[in-house]
């Protein structure tokens, strides 16, 4: 305790020095990714909304304030010292939970391609409950699988089922809506935060054994929804939806290997100014890079992808307890199986499931969350 | 930390680093290996063509008299793509169409269907279904006044997805009488199965496409480039900017070796003994069917054909409107006659005696004194049947000329009965001579001639390998044919054959020796390769690969290709054998078969006559008659046209043929009566060696 309360004393002390402990390569990754991002968002919708007389800048004016308030979401976290941050976990968690509830109720929750996923508030915005329940199940479950390291070197089975439980609340209300896509990335994080804890092997191994039992079981009991089914049918079969998902899929796919080794250029890409590939400014943002910047510019942002990895593993490793070393590790898992899922995607590696590409992806909540994600890792990284 | 937290967080780190290089691969796979294959695909998703077909070139004859050639028709069209799209499926817009047009609703609707759409057969009205695409506009009338045009064009709100424009379609003008529907061909829409198949040339849906005859083989230098305009488009189909537009080219056009003139006399030559056979005035045995024929001019000194013709023809003008079920079914019906058949070419009848020109270079072969006298009884018995002569006269002691200018059968029973007895008969020796089966061959019997038209049938040499396996597909059958034949082949002599082939189908017999040697039996013959042959047999002995197309000219009147006589073979004939049978050829009309026809002919001609016995029955139940041909050439002393003419089910050689074949002579060299009158003649010397380089517009 005495530990803590030191380490607590010096941050608030070095309080105005906590940005010169942030961790360089990391905000460059992260700078350059945003950067670019609002190029393709304005580069998939400029031509669009020309085309019919609209504001061409609309969604780059919505893109660039998004990360705006995202930069200051991160910012704020970076501020709190990630342990004090426990104390705030239940109050987000439940928070998180009531607004997973509200998107199910009729009238508070807005359907968007086949999910239930979105509040719309006044003004036109609309937040996604999901997304932050990345960071409430993340923050919760690291909580509960460090309490107890005092005592004992390894979560035991108690923490380890508590930690499940934290987990499992919201990731059910998500499977409600239903948002597959969000609930493969969750359950990865919560694996491999379990593995990674050093709670028994069969925890883990469990685990992923359920998940696959559970696929199986919805998908027999017709839980899953018919256009799930198709999305993740035309990943084994592309021909057999040619109209909707395989369309999209053949589409992007086309849309990436024209772009060749250095693409047609930003702004050019004909395949992006026709609007051929649906939803291109969030969930196929990755298309616009691949026509108009090439295999150069897509190794370009995969690169910093995998600096931005590296860097949340080397923060773990550095982390002082548990808890810190708990939290870099989900943030990493969740987006490294993120960028994978909607890259692999588009490239023809992973079924289709709808979620964005971090930083990249037009979206407000994907944004915040993703943002404040970074956040807790330089939060960390200035704290060991 | 501890190890298994350490391990795991390894596991992972190498995990999502794997996953990352995985997406590295498959990008480098994506946007280097295979980026061709997607900017293509791209291309396709983002570009559609707009195509303006070529004008077509035209079919000219060897002095440039157009054949087939380009009208310009008002030509009103259906977009199934836009009347699809309308609330009643285009049915008001059809009406309106039918009512202007004053056609019957059914037709226009029955037009406008596609071939293989599910459309009750009532309502077609019995129209020809549209065997082109969805996607290219369907033609309803090629020849709309310009009132209707213009009606349809200024309501257009009333005939939603009907164009009216001016379009070129192919038209063949009948020049100087000329039919020519079999030679010329056709053409008509390009067929989804010709776009998938083609991998030359990048054929476009809208484009017709030479579908038979010359139109076919030479479409490539006829149908031109056609103009291809390509849009880019969006998603929503809206042109976005113009990636390309290459105007079209006309197509060249082909010079046949045909004479316009020359092929109207002999498709009139052609029904006239048609209509001979048929009046029953020929000879006592009166009426024949007369069911097809087919003549054939052929230049001896480089195989190029001046003349072609078939019989039943047809309007080569009605593939243009877009036939009616009914003349598409006609065209290839048995009862009608197969009209789309062309006999000159497709058609394959026992050469009969016009074959034993083969029989002779078979005997000198093996020694026979071309000059020494031989048998011609009225029969010949070989085992125990008899085989008689035509008419089963007996004519005495003969030389082997006279056996050739009367058309002894008998003689070349006994050759080729002692012939096949040497060969060991029923028990083939190892070496065997065949002198008739390697002499046919050499003739290039079962062979086809290789003519610039499509289709052609190689006719059939009967001979020991096709006898064996003709009798491995067939002797089934025959051993178990008294349960599989139908009751009506069940007749005692049917069934006494089919045991007799069971044991010993699979053998050239006796029976199948001496008929070989007389051009019948299982051994059959295009008039084209009979024209072959005599035309060879005029020039010295060289075989001509026969063609139609002389060369290609553009329509600015520049050579693009010259097709040059092509030798694709020799006679197996001494000089001595030749010289017999141009002596022997001459003495049919002479003094043999043919002279009652030829009497009195100024110009010299030599041929052979040939009765060809059928079996089998027509359709209404009668015996088949017999094929009559008459294969010649002339000059005989400085041979230059060679003249084949058949008639299936027409009697004999001479009697039907002969009148005919003289008729084209004398047609060909200007004879009025006993005199030649040279500025009647076709060919007042030769025919023409000059390329014309324009079409030659006829003023009258």
């Amino acid at each position: 305790m005495t530990n803590i309360r030191a380490n607590s004393r010096r941050s608030r002390f070095e309080r105005v020095a906590i940005v010169d402990r942030f961790d360089i390569p990391l905000l460059v990754a992260v700078a350059a990714l945003l950067g670019i991002g609002i190029l393709l968002v304005y580069a998939a919708t400029r031509e669009w909304f020309a085309s019919f007389g609209g504001d061409p800048e609309y969604y780059l004016k919505r893109h660039a304030l998004n990360i705006v308030i995202g930069l200051l979401l991160a910012f704020g976290t970076t501020l709190i010292d990630y342990r004090l941050l426990r104390a705030y976990t239940p109050f987000l968690w439940g928070i998180t939970v009531l607004g997973l509830i509200a998107v199910l109720i009729p009238g508070i929750g807005a359907t968007v391609n086949g999910a239930r996923a979105w509040i719309a508030l006044p003004g036109g915005l609309q937040i996604q409950p999901a997304e932050l329940a990345k960071i409430a199940i993340i923050v919760g479950m690291a909580m509960i699988l460090a309490e107890k390291n005092d005592a004992h070197q390894e979560p035991q089975a108690i923490d380890v089922l508590q930690a499940l439980a934290v987990a499992a609340i919201p990731i059910l209300l998500i499977v409600l809506q239903p948002d597959l896509g969000t609930t493969a990335i969750i359950g990865a994080s919560v694996v491999t935060m379990i593995a990674v804890s050093g709670a028994q092997l069969r925890w883990s191994v469990g685990l992923l054994a359920l998940a696959a039992t559970g696929a199986f079981v919805a998908i027999k009991l017709g839980i899953i929804a018919q256009y799930q089914l198709n999305r993740l049918q035309s990943f084994v079969d592309p021909s057999a939806d040619p109209q909707s998902t395989g369309y999209q899929l053949r589409q992007a796919r086309i849309t990436i290997g024209s772009g060749g080794l250095f693409g047609k250029g930003l702004f050019n890409g004909p395949q992006t100014n026709g609007r051929f590939v649906p939803e291109q400014q969030t969930d196929f943002i990755f298309t616009v890079a691949g026509e108009e910047l090439g295999f150069v510019g897509c190794a370009i942002i995969v690169s910093l992808y995998i600096v931005i990895l590296w860097r949340a593993f080397v923060i773990a490793r550095r982390a002082n307890d548990l808890f810190g070393r708990l939290v870099c590790l989900g943030v990493t898992a969740w987006f490294g199986f993120q960028i994978f899922e909607n890259i692999g995607m588009t490239l023809g590696l992973a079924p289709m499931t709808g979620v964005p590409l971090p930083f990249l992806s037009y979206g407000g909540s994907s944004m915040f969350a993703t943002l404040i994600g970074v956040g807790l890792l330089l939060n960390i990284r200035a704290r060991s | 930390m501890g190890e298994r937290s350490r391990y795991a967080t390894i596991f992972v780190q190498i995990l999502l680093f794997s996953l990352m290089a995985a997406l590295f691969g498959r990008l480098f796979y994506l946007q280097v290996a295979a980026t061709d294959k997607y900017q293509d695909a791209a291309l396709e998703i983002q570009s559609r063509n707009v195509i303006t077909p070529a004008t077509r070139g035209m079919i000219l004859d060897s002095s440039g008299k157009p054949l087939a050639i380009n009208r310009v028709g008002l030509v009103i069209a259906v977009d199934r793509s836009i009347l699809d799209k309308e609330s009643d499926r285009g049915v008001a817009s059809l009406q309106a169409t039918a009512k202007v047009l004053k056609m019957p609703y059914e037709e226009v609707f029955g037009k406008t269907r596609l071939c293989g759409e599910k459309v009750d057969p009532a309502l077609t009205g019995g129209a020809r279904c549209w065997n082109g695409s969805r996607y290219q506009p369907i033609p309803i009338s090629v020849d709309a006044s310009e009132e209707v045009a213009l009606s349809i064009v200024e309501h257009a709100e009333r005939y939603p997805g009907i164009l009216a424009s001016p379009q070129g379609f192919r038209y063949y003008p009948g020049t100087e009488g000329v039919n020519g529907a079999h030679v010329l061909g056709y053409v008509g829409p390009i067929s989804e199965k010709e776009l998938a198949s083609e991998s030359t040339a990048k054929f476009y849906r809208n484009e017709s496409i030479g579908k038979a005859g010359l139109e076919k083989t030479y479409d490539y230098a006829l149908r031109g480039e056609p103009g291809v305009k390509t849009i880019v488009v969006d998603r929503k189909e809206s042109a976005t900017s113009v990636l390309k537009d290459n105007k079209a080219i006309p197509g060249n056009h082909l010079v046949t070796s045909i004479d316009a003139k020359l092929q109207a006399v002999v498709e009139r030559e052609l029904l006239a003994a048609i209509i001979r056979a048929r009046s029953g005035t020929v000879d006592k045995k009166g009426a024949r069917k007369a069911d097809a024929g087919a003549a054939v001019v052929m230049d001896v000194k480089n195989g190029r054909i001046l003349a072609i013709a078939s019989y039943p023809t047809y309007d080569p003008n009605i593939w243009e409107q877009g036939i009616t079920a009914k003349q598409a079914s006609d065209l290839y019906s048995a009862k009608s006659g197969v009209p789309a058949l062309s006999r000159a070419l497709q058609g394959t009848f026992a050469p009969a005696s016009a074959f034993k020109v083969v029989s002779v270079a078979a005997a000198a072969k093996a020694g026979y004194d071309l000059n020494g006298k031989y048998d011609c009884p009225a029969q010949f018995k070989v085992g125990n049947r008899f085989f008689r002569n035509y008419e089963s006269k007996g004519a005495g002691r003969i030389t082997m000329e006279e056996g050739i200018a009367i058309s002894c059968d008998t003689l070349w029973y006994q050759i080729a009965y002692n012939e096949w007895l040497k060969d060991g008969g029923l028990r083939p020796k190892k070496n065997l001579n065949d002198y008739f089966y390697k002499a046919a061959a050499g003739f290039q019997l079962g062979k086809r001639t290789g003519i610039d038209l499509p289709s052609e049938s190689a006719g059939r040499l009967a001979d020991r390998t096709w006898r064996t396996n003709w009798y491995e597909r067939n002797k089934d059958f025959f051993c178990d044919y008294e349960k599989r034949a139908k009751k009506s082949q069940l007749t005692p002599f049917l069934i006494a054959i089919a045991k007799e082939n069971c044991v010993d189908g699979g053998k050239i017999r006796a029976g199948d020796a001496v008929n070989f040697a007389i051009g019948q039996g299982d051994t059959s013959m295009t008039p084209l390769q009979m024209a072959q042959i005599y035309a060879a047999l005029a020039n010295g002995g060289t075989l001509w690969k026969p063609s139609v197309g002389r060369a290609v000219i553009t329509p600015s009147g520049d050579l693009v290709e010259e097709f040059k006589p092509q030798k694709v073979g020799k006679l197996p004939l001494t000089k001595k054998t030749l010289s017999f049978l141009q002596k022997s050829l001459r003495a049919v009309v002479t003094s043999g078969t043919a002279k009652w026809r030829f009497d009195g002919m100024p110009i010299p001609v030599s041929g052979k006559t040939g009765t060809g016995e059928v079996y089998g029955k027509n359709l209404d139940g009668s015996s088949k008659d017999t094929t009559s041909w008459f294969a010649s050439y002339a000059p005989s002393n400085a041979p230059q046209y060679a003249v084949v003419m058949m008639v299936s089910q027409g009697g004999t050689g001479s009697g039907t043929s002969g009148p005919s074949v003289r008729r084209i002579y004398e047609a060909i060299f200007g004879v009025q009566g006993s005199k030649i009158v040279k500025e009647q003649a076709i060919f007042p010397s030769v025919p023409p060696a000059q390329i014309p380089r324009r079409p030659v517009v006829s003023t009258s």
